[in-house]
């Protein structure tokens, strides 16, 4: 396995969560996406700490710090969807424009 | 051996996410975000970072699809198939994804990666304990802080007045 492999399998990734970024209606359904591009990057970290720099390891530590975060995304995403369902009776992100001037 | 299981991994976690961002039902997507993150972690396996493995399993397949498979539940009138869970954008979006993968494709294959051959140097997780105690000691902070200010930020949002 070179690195060309992990990096096109970590692209490809990044695109179908993009896409499902782009298309959901859902909230939950766009944190979903979100997590999988969260992932491609993450994928792209360690990848580059194995086959670049493997006496350093920069990618990976730098992969933890990923993860942390985007473990605090989800928590305060679905928090604010939850607020959101619990005054509009929905989540639909092209019904949501009410902080829209 | 090794090329056998990557493929594998890889038709996983393409074909799981294809199915996370097609998928009608909300739920049946957060159970294909369980695998898709689980074979994720076959992957770092793969990649000799088996300490950041037992973190994905952790954190994400443990706590993060968990938050979401709750809010799916909480948010219970969308797991219904007849609500439309896609809007009215899925071609220019497809299109905009196509070229966004062309061009990243086309950027890699340009590249000169200054590739080291690494013969079983993967660090342990004593070694990563220790340079994050010590070289990155001012990051690993400053994350626990971030960490601390969005749960309380998250708990505050999400509470009844």
């Amino acid at each position: 396995m070179t690195l060309y492999h992990y990096l096109i399998l970590s692209a490809i990734l990044f695109g179908i969560g993009m896409y499902g970024l782009l298309t959901r209606r859902n909230a939950v359904g766009v944190l979903m996406s979100i997590e999988l591009m969260f992932n491609a990057a993450n994928i792209n970290f360690v990848a580059f700490s194995k086959f670049i720099t493997p006496k350093e390891f920069i990618g990976q530590i730098f992969s933890i710090f990923v993860i942390t975060i985007a473990a605090a995304e989800a928590a305060v995403g679905l928090a604010i969807v939850l607020l959101i369902y619990r005054n509009y009776k929905g989540i639909e992100v092209d019904n949501i424009n009410f902080m829209k001037w | 051996m090794f090329d056998l299981a990557f493929y594998i991994l890889a038709v996983l976690i393409l074909g799981s996410a294809l199915m996370v961002v097609t998928l009608r039902n909300i739920f049946h997507c957060a159970l294909f975000l369980v695998l898709c993150l689980f074979s994720i972690a076959g992957i770092y396996i793969l990649l000799e970072a088996e300490f950041i493995a037992a973190v994905q399993v952790l954190i994400y397949v443990g706590a993060v699809t968990i938050l979401m498979i709750f809010a799916v539940m909480l948010t219970h009138q969308l797991t219904g198939k007849t609500i439309r869970q896609v809007n009215d954008q899925p071609v220019p979006a497809f299109l905009i994804v196509l070229s966004l993968l062309i061009l990243t494709l086309l950027a890699l294959s340009k590249t000169a990666w200054e590739v080291t051959s690494s013969s079983g140097v993967s660090p342990s997780a004593t070694e990563l304990g220790r340079a994050l105690m010590t070289i990155y000691v001012l990051p690993f902070e400053i994350v626990s802080v971030v960490l601390l200010v969005a749960l309380i930020g998250a708990i505050v949002i999400s509470r009844r007045d």
